[in-house]
């Protein structure tokens, strides 16, 4: 199994992560043999199963509605691509 | 072609929470920018949420309100898109197992009739952060303080018919959840937002049209115009033998027109999985129950009583219990006047315009409930007349006395009803005006009634309105008749 | 000093024999001259290291020194470190100066750990031989030729280089486990939810595991000690009491029944491991221990269920690197669509994009039952087979990895070979359970590990099993040729 063009194409996309063109197909039979190896799974009847998302089947901690925050916007800023006025600066954004 | 509109909505309501849903800061509105974003709300590498106990409690309670089933074991999920207003470049919400399962809300129209619209179902999530489109030189600037804040998001089956209904809705949406004090409620600064799926179809057919979805609806009265105006463009769109697309739109409330939107033009796949960070949110039947106690009394259960109780037409009741503050000020008000009726006149009449004209919420009406009380009581023991009792009424809004007792004592309004000094004044007016005297005693028993009050008119104007009406009646009869 | 072990160098301290400061700087000074051979770090931190060295021995002095006062260690570079580039081994965090403190950090320090630096890795820890690092591969010590493992593959090769006592790793399908077979030193994955994983930069949050890599199980039990307990931070954290792993360390085996499953000595596995396995198993039957022959049936599914799960919950987890808040931003982007997927194609390496973009697919509108549901239903079994096997043993042992390390580029155009070094380590991050590799053996001059699998929550009879071996073998002592 291996991934056309336009499925590699609509991936990227999601993921936004551009593609060199010369790379598509490479990325395809890798993807491609990954899927190919994880198809043995299917195999498998699990129709009476109940899917895992976590190991201990623990149940969610809640914590008290308290602020524990304080406000460190410069220490945080610093690390930042590009800011001005406290707020984080990307292209322009159209609605 | 007679067309019906068919409306669904979603409503997203900030949960009024001392602290982020999944992270301890706080969530006060107005802040200088990212002065309320922690590390986990900016999705620095390595940090991960951690559940607020009342985020998850509010939500119960607006569940218990509609009548719906709480899930006992909701789960939230990671919803995958790209957005800078969105720091991890997932949402974490609830897809598969929401908090809140169906439920109904009533709605009350304007033609006295009620209906129910049924919830599809209820969850909790986390708001994004804001982006403000103002030019930093040529860019947008990203201030996430508003993410993480808590929502619920109420997702309606498509069972509203107009406009009228959805905002309607949205009204009755919006009581509950300022009742139940799990949202502040205020439109103005976001608390409350809509996005409506709206489609239309021919009378009588039985699938829907497509669906155009109008984002981010924040007024009660955008809602309406939004609605109105979609509806017309797609039957006006099919009436030209177009086709109603399926997109997201945008409604310019300048142009009053819906557009579609840009940056929403591809396909999304959200890729929705559950969120590995936060584990299944199992809750005990005792922390329902418990809930159940806190549960104070709701607009619908309010409205009936007050008509019951106090006797108050339902488009009293109805206007009353819109706001539980203003129920809570009208029964103080009512306790205090002795008289139901008439404090339901003042709160829905006086009180409410001046509130409107001074651009004023309940809480901070000048005039206090015991304080209104006060006057309405001198009403009812005949101390003023309800046109000398709006004179007061505005002194006491202009804060030109304690109560109503003081401003009627140094304004000198007390009612007078002493018969000699009446007596005096009658018989002043009638010597003044012999003729009508006269035609008044030629009279028939028709006509008297109707002179009558020319005489009265002329008293009260000589005693400054201050005349008691009833005992003039009587002098006035007693001199005449005679 | 290349010999140093952490207990070493704590009755070292104790005894006065020298001073943290002095050990530190030993250690500063072998990493300067020797780690250009390895690679092993990506940021020493030598300033640092004197100034908490010399807190520490002051510390000493006054009796007020935690359990590791004065200890020098590495931390894998994907833990942030509070001032400190915390880079996880990618372009894309490369100028990253991390702003607060994982958790296992502040408690190993709290403990008294000097940081001696950060050390290299594959990229986003997705990797089994290190060679996906922005920072380049890194060799290991036993033979330059060859990879250390990864993806703590960093921490691996400076402990077996004698560039630190003792590091922290992550555990994500064999990440701590195969590295310390690989480089002939006992690593441990705790139990999920035993460790915090609050400031460790996520791979596959319902996997990934922090835990100590150092020679002995002594040391590991030390390690631990400081790292392991319930953070309020992290939800998937377990409200459980720590118990006192160095006091349980000679905890009698007699009785202890070890089960050995069959599927772990299938094709693929390299005769000589398979004889060093059967060789400390004969070991523990000297030590009481009763051997027997169980199943894991579902062995076969563990890989390609953990190639569809993890590479999901990453492809969720690495979408923050946008260049928006933090780290690598693309030049002069024309447009925001532009900046998203230039930065994140730039940014990351080409494993992390193969990795995002299967993840992506596998959750993709369509193909969510058929895979991501399916491997979570995989995932059950896989535990459910754990759960039967731990009604009849104590511990489950095999060998860590089939194979002893491989050459430097020799699997890198071979992902799925490579995939299967991680076959015997990948089921126990899909149960969640603890596990332990510990040196039993050489091959062809290159060290041979061996895998103990235990209980929920019971790393301290990992512990124990891997101490009392050690007891009576050498492995653990044997000294890397290009040791210092």
């Amino acid at each position: 199994m291996s991934l056309d063009q336009n499925e590699i194409s609509k991936l990227a996309r999601l993921a936004r992560i551009s593609i060199a063109d010369s790379d598509t197909a490479e990325l395809s039979q890798r993807i491609g043999d990954i899927l190919d190896m994880v198809d043995v799974m299917q195999a498998v009847d699990t129709s009476n199963v109940v899917a895992m998302a976590n190991p201990h089947d623990a149940v969610q901690r809640l914590r008290a509605d308290e602020v524990s925050e304080i406000n460190q916007r410069e220490h945080f800023q610093a690390i930042a691509p590009q800011t001005a006025d406290g707020l984080y600066l990307v292209p322009q954004v159209i609605e | 072609m007679e067309w019906e509109v068919v409306i669904g909505l979603e409503v997203h309501v900030q949960l009024n929470t001392k602290t982020k849903i999944f992270s301890g800061s706080s969530t006060t509105f107005g802040a200088a920018p990212n002065t309320q974003a922690s590390a986990v709300d900016l999705a620095l590498p390595g940090t991960l949420p951690v559940l607020n106990e009342q985020a998850l409690k509010k939500a119960i309670l607006f569940g218990l309100a509609i009548d719906a089933d709480i899930c006992m074991a909701s789960v939230f999920d990671r919803k995958n898109y790209f957005y800078p207003d969105l720091p991890k470049g997932y949402q974490t919400t609830q897809m598969d197992f929401p908090i809140v399962g169906p439920g109904i809300v009533t709605i009350s129209l304007s033609d006295g009739s009620s209906r129910d619209i049924r919830v599809h179902h209820a969850h909790l999530e986390e708001d994004a952060g804001k982006s403000l489109h103002e030019d930093y030189h040529g860019m947008t600037g990203i201030d996430l303080n508003r993410a993480g804040t808590p929502l619920i998001e109420i997702v309606s089956e498509p069972d509203l018919r107009s406009a009228e209904e959805a905002v309607a809705y949205l009204r009755k949406i919006h009581s509950i959840v300022t009742y139940l004090d799990i949202s502040d409620g205020d439109l103005s600064q976001g608390s409350l937002r809509c996005d409506a799926n709206v489609s239309v179809r021919p009378k009588g057919q039985a699938e829907y049209g497509t669906r155009a979805e109008i984002k981010n609806i924040n007024s009660f009265r955008f809602v309406e115009r939004a609605i109105k105006v979609e509806v017309q463009r797609q039957i006006e769109l099919i009436e030209d033998g177009g086709k109603v697309k399926q997109e997201t739109r945008l409604y310019d409330s300048d142009k009053n027109e819906t557009r579609a939107m840009r940056s929403k033009e591809e396909a999304n796949d959200y890729r929705y999985f559950p969120c590995p960070d936060l584990l299944p949110v199992v809750i005990e039947q005792s922390l329902v129950d418990q809930l159940k106690t806190t549960m104070p009394e709701l607009p619908d259960a309010k409205r009936q009583r007050f008509e019951q109780a106090y006797g108050l037409s339902s488009y009293d009741a109805a206007l009353l219990t819109t706001e539980r503050a203003i129920a809570n000020y009208f029964e103080a008000a009512a306790d205090a006047a002795g008289d139901a009726k008439l404090a339901a006149n003042w709160v829905n009449g006086e009180l409410s315009a001046a509130l409107n004209r001074d651009n004023l919420g309940i809480a901070n009406s000048p005039v206090s409930a015991s304080q209104l009380g006060g006057l309405i009581q001198r009403i009812v023991d005949n101390s003023i007349s309800g046109k000398i009792a709006k004179q007061v009424f505005e002194a006491l809004w202009n804060g030109e006395g304690d109560s109503a007792d003081a401003i009627i004592d140094s304004k000198g309004l007390k009612q007078v009803s002493d018969t000699g000094a009446l007596g005096a004044m009658v018989d002043e007016v009638l010597a003044a005006n012999p003729d009508q005297v006269e035609q008044f005693r030629g009279a028939d028993e028709g006509k008297r009634k109707k002179m009558l009050g020319f005489f009265v008119g002329q008293i009260m104007k000589a005693s400054k309105g201050q005349a008691n009406p009833g005992v003039i009646n009587k002098i006035l009869n007693e001199k005449l008749g005679g | 000093m290349p010999n140093h072990t952490v207990a070493d160098i704590l009755r070292g301290l104790e005894a006065k024999t020298f001073s943290s400061e002095e050990i530190t700087q030993q250690y500063l000074d072998a990493i300067v001259a020797h780690d250009p051979r390895y690679n092993s770090y990506i940021t020493v931190t030598a300033a640092a290291a004197l100034e908490q060295a010399r807190a520490a021995d002051l510390a000493r002095q006054n009796g007020s020194g935690g359990l590791l006062c004065g200890v020098p260690i590495a931390h894998k570079d994907i833990f942030c470190t509070d001032g400190v580039r915390t880079s996880c081994a990618s372009k894309m965090l490369n100028n990253f100066i991390a702003p607060y403190n994982a958790t296992i950090v502040t408690k190993l320090a709290q403990a008294g750990t000097i940081t001696l630096g950060k050390t290299n890795m594959d990229e986003f820890a997705m990797g089994s031989s290190n060679e996906t690092s922005f920072y380049g591969a890194v060799r290991n010590p036993w033979n330059t030729d060859c990879v250390p493992g990864g993806s703590s593959g960093g921490s691996a090769a400076a402990i077996a280089a004698g560039l630190a006592p003792a590091a922290t790793g992550t555990d994500t399908g064999g990440s701590i486990r195969q590295p310390a077979a690989l480089c002939g030193l006992t690593g441990l994955k705790p139990t999920y939810g035993r460790v915090s994983r609050y400031g460790m930069i996520a791979f596959a949050s319902s996997l990934d595991q922090a835990g100590p890599m150092a020679k002995t199980a002594e040391d590991n039990a030390l390690l631990l000690q400081a790292m392991a307990g319930f953070d309020p931070l992290d939800s998937t954290s377990m409200q459980l009491p720590v118990p006192d792993f160095v006091g349980g360390l000679n905890k009698d085996l007699k009785g202890l029944k070890i089960g050995v499953p069959k599927e772990y000595f299938s094709e693929g596995l390299d005769p000589a491991i398979g004889a060093a396995v059967e060789a400390a198993l004969d070991e523990y039957r000297k030590l009481g221990a009763e051997i027997k022959a169980i199943s894991l049936p579902h062995t076969h599914l563990a890989v390609p269920c953990y190639y569809i799960i993890a590479p999901a919950e990453a492809s969720a987890n690495l979408s923050r690197f946008d260049g928006v808040r933090y780290g690598y931003r693309c030049e002069n982007p024309k447009d925001l669509d532009d900046l998203y997927t230039r930065t994140r194609a730039e940014g990351f390496g080409a494993e992390v994009k193969r990795r995002i973009l299967i993840g992506t697919y596998a959750l993709s509108s369509g193909f969510y039952d058929a895979y991501y549901r399916k491997a979570q239903q995989i995932r059950r079994l896989i535990k459910q087979d754990f759960n039967e096997a731990f009604k009849e043993v104590d511990i489950i042992a095999g060998p860590t990895t089939p194979n002893p390390a491989f050459a430097l580029g020799e699997k890198v155009s071979d992902p799925l070979t490579m995939y299967l070094e991680d076959i015997y380590t990948i089921a126990v991050n899909l149960a969640g359970l603890p596990a332990i590799s510990l040196p039993v053996g050489l091959t062809q001059g290159k060290p041979i590990g061996l895998q103990l699998i235990g209980r929920d929550f019971d790393e301290a009879s990992l512990l124990a099993a891997a101490h009392q071996y050690q007891q009576r073998s050498d492995w653990h002592r044997q000294v890397a040729p290009g040791s210092v």
